[in-house]
């Protein structure tokens, strides 16, 4: 009986989500996946056909000529951007391929927008279309001095910090509330991210709005999760490593229905980018403003938990659970507004992410495990303990490229994270019991 | 009576004329709080001696100090001679001290037999390489097997033999983490409140197979609350509070003392002993 | 819809020398989570490890196939200590993060164009298998009936791989109905307990995690000298979890649960996907494309993994009381 009960539960749960989904595209899933502003190619290619295909364009106008080394799985091609600035390459089979854009071939005087990435893996291991980008922006080809580079790379590395932050809170607090290690995170990130896209990018709708919209819809995820799948599985004394896993599986639902319904290739979340400098630094709007919203954002957390009645409340019941509620705390409200908070800004995250990053149905999912890192580094279970552990990831990430290849970068901050758990297991500032 | 264990007056650290296990300032804190601080305790081999105090006075934090489950901030212990500071809990299982839990340590998902057999020591089929060749290891699964059914017998528990432990009473669940830790022959056994949760029925029972230890030549240490039950099988009481040891004695002048009777027979369970004692003084 | 052909393909998938992969992957599983209680997020390493040292063993340090076989467990074993050590004395979900972790290190380290040389970058290596392949004591004809036939190749790589199933599934058998084996799952009830019967828990765990890891190694040889390629995309998180699916579908702390829990999953896919896409290509779904129809596969496989761990967390064939998470 109870058994039934957490079945239809589950079914609502589902059955939610599949309703906003509806609801937000009005009908066709595969309309989303149609709607991006892909370039048509001049070439007509079959339906099953294999394409890694972008855009090149320096602000607004296209870039003809620029040269583009595709490679992998046996494939090797060089193809150069027509007069709109597209390019479309099909390619023999599944599987990732590696796209170069050849520096030599940029018009004089414009240079890559990140002049290291000249890389980028185009992944046709389950998608049929892949898109590159290559932003280009004014040429930054000259040798730097070290200094600035450090400069540089510590501005990048606070920015993706203070990012991983505001996202990581919220799985702090989930796990200092319920105990659970929610490998569904990274994709309310995603939703965030995605629906940023579809309704800035794709509607047009002033950014604030998005903002608002958005995180109302990260809210209403995390209220649904935790009313529909946690909360009963609470019920039914479920064990912590069980509901991990569960969460494993309610993360691989998730993310291949948003491949489903946005399809594969990364989006265009933000396609304008004012370019700012600082000394050394060239940054852009977005990244400002996403810092100052991230600030903003971890104060108002920090007041929350220490000023309010109900954030106090939150770190009582992460203290101590059955003495919260001995002095007449009611616990599962707060893990219900922990899951709403936790969503809400999880979702903000994502907005951030793809304003600065793009986004696509992984984007969150990849970066789980940098928060992950960044919650354990910091000590689990401790919202200022999180924070300090995304700025150091944050920073390692960013930093690891003055010394590493690129691609190697999130493999840094893992390799830190295993390091840490070596020497201090409890987190840079977490207490000792936590771990016993 | 004393004067057969303990050297000179029985008091708090005194030595005795055949110590097993010597403790000296072994101090354990957590944060600010003083846990466990004891300057120096001998326990008399071959004797029953039961460690009481009050609630939070460190007695199950000691315990796990000297087996090996907590590590100290200062403090040494050797058992027959041999140091034992910093030990891992394992090894000094291997030298012959085995204990039990105050929530019991049945493996509920292994049956009553199987709980019975993996408390032996010195199985080969224990070892990776070896578990693999049978014959290596069956002439002492038989021989363990045996030794195993004996202690059910004992502990009447043989009718329960391939049940899972899990569905064992909690007081059958006490019994079977006893003679789960008799199957290593133990030199001492350290029981940790072994009478909580135990029906009356079942208690009877338990002191009987305490005092057939003794006989048998082990020595025990136990935890208790009930005074009753100390009085009655104990040979040596030590009381602790605050984590010190505050007296020490045979159980009849350790009842006499006035800090262990408001302790205990007053109302106030929570007291501080330690002050008081000095106010009975 | 042409039903033979559906039911044709999920008999294929059934003896498939990559069904036989998963299920050697799941045994080692079973071996880290089923009796011991460790939660490995990281299986897809270990099988990873095996078919890159069997890969690299081969074309960097020319080694002959049977040293490049040792080469590859001994790297699987040293991968297991690494990780093990640290996190084995701590709680259980650490293991999980750091695994989870290290499988995903290895894999960016597998796709660094640093490393190229060595490891092929994203496009992986081949040409490997020769070897392998010249030793096929079968001679060139075609086997089996009707849909069933299969090459001499195909034939030689399926044997290999069910006959080591066969004997890992008696190893793992043997193991666990040994003492060594009782103490395992000891430390899966209470490691506290089993550390004060004398046993030392933490070599036990790190053993377990060792020799499941082998298991997986083994299944990442073979799956590679199958595809005759090792790249780095086949080894994401996504691995990890279809294993763990299959296993608990089976049941983790039995013998026989990876092999069936496998067979079963591999057959409902392949029955589903069939039916799916003869439903897309008869215009009945008109909402999902051919592509989109794969992609179902792993929303299947989250889903099973949801339900399953709710509501039948011992398997279809383990014994409820055998196998339940603890806290």
């Amino acid at each position: 009986m109870s058994q039934a009960k957490t079945l239809r539960s589950l079914g609502k749960l589902f059955a939610t989500l599949g309703l906003l989904l509806a609801v937000l595209f009005g009908s066709a899933p595969a309309m989303a996946a149609d709607a991006s502003p892909s370039p048509s190619p001049s070439v007509s290619y079959g339906k099953d056909a294999l394409l890694i295909r972008g855009t090149i364009k320096n602000d607004k106008t296209p870039v003809e000529g620029v040269k583009l080394h595709v490679t992998g799985n046996g494939f090797d091609q060089t193809v150069a951007t027509a007069a709109d600035g597209t390019f479309t390459v099909e390619v023999p089979k599944k599987g990732q391929y590696d796209v170069e854009v050849l520096v030599d071939s940029l018009p004089k005087g414009v240079g890559l927008r990140n002049p290291d990435v000249t890389h980028r893996t185009a992944d046709l291991t389950i998608v049929n279309i892949a898109a590159v980008l290559f932003p280009l922006g004014k040429d930054t080809r000259v040798v730097q001095p070290f200094g600035e580079q450090l400069m540089i790379r510590l501005f990048a590395g606070l920015n993706l910090g203070l990012l991983l932050a505001v996202a990581a809170i919220g799985i702090s607090l989930i796990f200092g509330t319920t105990g659970l290690n929610n490998f569904a995170h990274g994709e309310m990130l995603t939703i965030g991210a995605l629906f940023t896209y579809v309704f800035f990018a794709q509607m047009g709708l002033p950014i604030i709005l998005v903002a608002l919209i958005v995180m109302a819809l990260g809210a209403f995820t995390g209220y649904a999760q935790d009313a529909f799948l946690w909360k009963p599985l609470r019920k039914r004394r479920s064990g912590l490593n069980q509901m991990m896993i569960v969460s494993i599986g309610f993360s691989i639902v998730i993310r291949y229905v948003l491949l489903i319904f946005f399809g594969g290739e990364t989006k265009v979340v933000n396609g304008t980018f004012e370019n700012v400098t600082l000394g050394p630094i060239v940054t852009t709007v977005s990244s400002l403003t996403s810092m100052a919203v991230c600030v903003v954002t971890l104060i108002g957390v920090a007041l929350f938990l220490t000023r309010t009645r109900i954030g106090k409340a939150t770190r009582a019941v992460s203290d101590n659970s059955p003495l919260a509620a001995s002095t007449g705390i009611d616990v599962e409200r707060i893990i219900r507004i922990v899951w709403i908070v936790a969503g809400a800004l999880t979702a903000l995250a994502g907005l951030l992410y793809g304003m600065q990053f793009q986004a696509s149905w992984l984007t969150g999912f990849q970066i789980l495990l940098l928060l992950f890192a960044a919650v354990t580094l910091g000590g689990l279970g401790t919202a200022l303990g999180a924070t300090v552990g995304a700025l150091i990831i944050g920073f390692v990430v960013e930093l690891s490229a003055l010394v590493l290849p690129l691609d190697l970068k999130y493999a840094a901050s893992l390799v830190i994270l295993v390091l840490v758990l070596l020497v201090r297991p409890q987190g840079v500032l977490g207490k000792k019991q936590r771990i016993g | 009576m004393s004067n057969q264990i303990a050297i000179g007056e029985a008091a708090p650290g005194c030595k005795k004329v055949d110590p097993i296990l010597v403790a000296d300032h072994v101090k354990r804190q957590f944060g600010g709080l003083v846990a466990v601080d004891v300057e120096h305790v001998e326990i008399p081999r071959g004797k029953i001696t039961a460690l009481i105090g009050p609630n939070g006075a460190g007695k199950t934090t000691f315990f796990n100090l000297l087996t090996g489950f907590d590590k100290p901030n200062t403090g040494t212990w050797t058992f027959e001679g041999k140091n034992l500071a910093g030990m891992s809990s394992y090894k000094v299982a291997r030298l012959g001290m085995i204990r039990t839990f105050q929530l019991t340590k049945a493996l509920s998902l292994l049956t009553v037999i199987e709980n019975m057999r993996l408390g032996a020591q010195k199985q080969l089929g224990e070892s990776i390489f070896a578990s693999l060749i049978k014959p290596l290891w069956v002439r002492r699964e038989h021989e363990i097997t045996e030794q195993a059914d004996d202690l059910l017998k004992r502990f009447k528990l043989d009718a329960k033999r391939e049940d899972y432990a899990a569905s064992l009473s909690g007081g059958q669940r006490k019994l079977l983490e006893m003679a789960r830790a008799l199957m290593s022959k133990p030199t001492m056994i350290m029981l940790d409140e072994p009478m909580a949760g135990v029906n009356p029925a079942l208690t009877q029972s338990l002191l009987e197979h305490i005092k057939e230890l003794k006989n048998d030549g082990t020595t025990v240490l136990f935890v208790e609350h009930d005074m009753h039950m100390v009085r009655h099988i104990s040979d040596w009481v030590i009381v602790m509070a605050e984590g010190k040891v505050v007296a020490e004695g045979p159980p009849g002048e350790v009842m006499k003392n006035q800090a262990v009777i408001d302790a205990y027979l007053g109302a106030h369970h929570d007291t501080d002993l330690g002050t008081m004692k000095k106010k009975g003084e | 819809m042409d039903w033979a052909s559906i039911f044709v393909l999920a008999g294929k998938e059934l003896i498939s020398p990559i069904t036989a992969v998963y299920v050697l992957c799941a045994i080692g599983l079973s071996v880290h989570f089923g009796y011991t209680g460790l939660l490995n997020f990281g299986q897809a390493a270990f099988a990873a490890i095996g078919g890159y040292g069997l890969a690299i063993g081969i074309l960097t340090f020319h080694m002959p196939i049977w040293a490049a076989v040792i080469f590859g467990l001994f790297c699987s074993a040293v991968f297991a200590a690494v990780l093990g050590i640290p996190t084995l004395r701590l709680r259980a979900d650490y293991l999980a993060i750091v695994t989870i972790a290290a499988s995903e290190i290895f894999r960016y380290l597998m796709t660094t164009i640093g490393f190229a040389k060595v490891t092929g970058g994203s496009n992986g290596l081949s040409q490997f298998g020769d070897e392998f392949w010249a030793a096929n004591p079968f001679p060139d004809l075609d086997y089996g009936f009707g849909p069933f036939t299969y090459r001499n190749d195909e034939v030689y790589v399926m044997v290999i791989a069910w006959v080591l199933v066969a004997i890992c599934a008696g190893i793992v058998a043997l193991l666990m109905r040994s003492p060594w084996g009782r103490v395992l799952r000891g430390i899966r009830e209470d490691e506290d307990a089993v550390r004060s019967l004398g046993k030392n828990v933490f070599v036990y765990k790190l053993q377990a995690l060792i020799i499941g890891g082998l298991f997986a190694s083994i299944g990442g040889m073979i799956f590679v000298l199958n595809l005759s390629n090792v790249q780095p995309q086949s080894w994401g998180t996504t691995f990890t979890f279809m294993i763990w699916t299959v296993l608990l579908l089976g049941g983790a702390a039995t013998v026989l649960g990876p092999i069936v829990g496998t067979l079963i999953f591999f057959v409902l896919i392949s029955l589903t996907q069939g039916l799916l896409s003869g439903l897309v290509q008869a215009g009945v779904l008109t909402f999902l494309s051919d592509p989109q129809v794969g992609q179902i596969r792993f929303i299947l496989i989250g889903l099973s993994l949801m339900l399953l761990v709710i509501f039948r967390p011992q398997g279809i064939f383990g014994n409820k009381k055998e196998l339940q998470f603890n806290v």
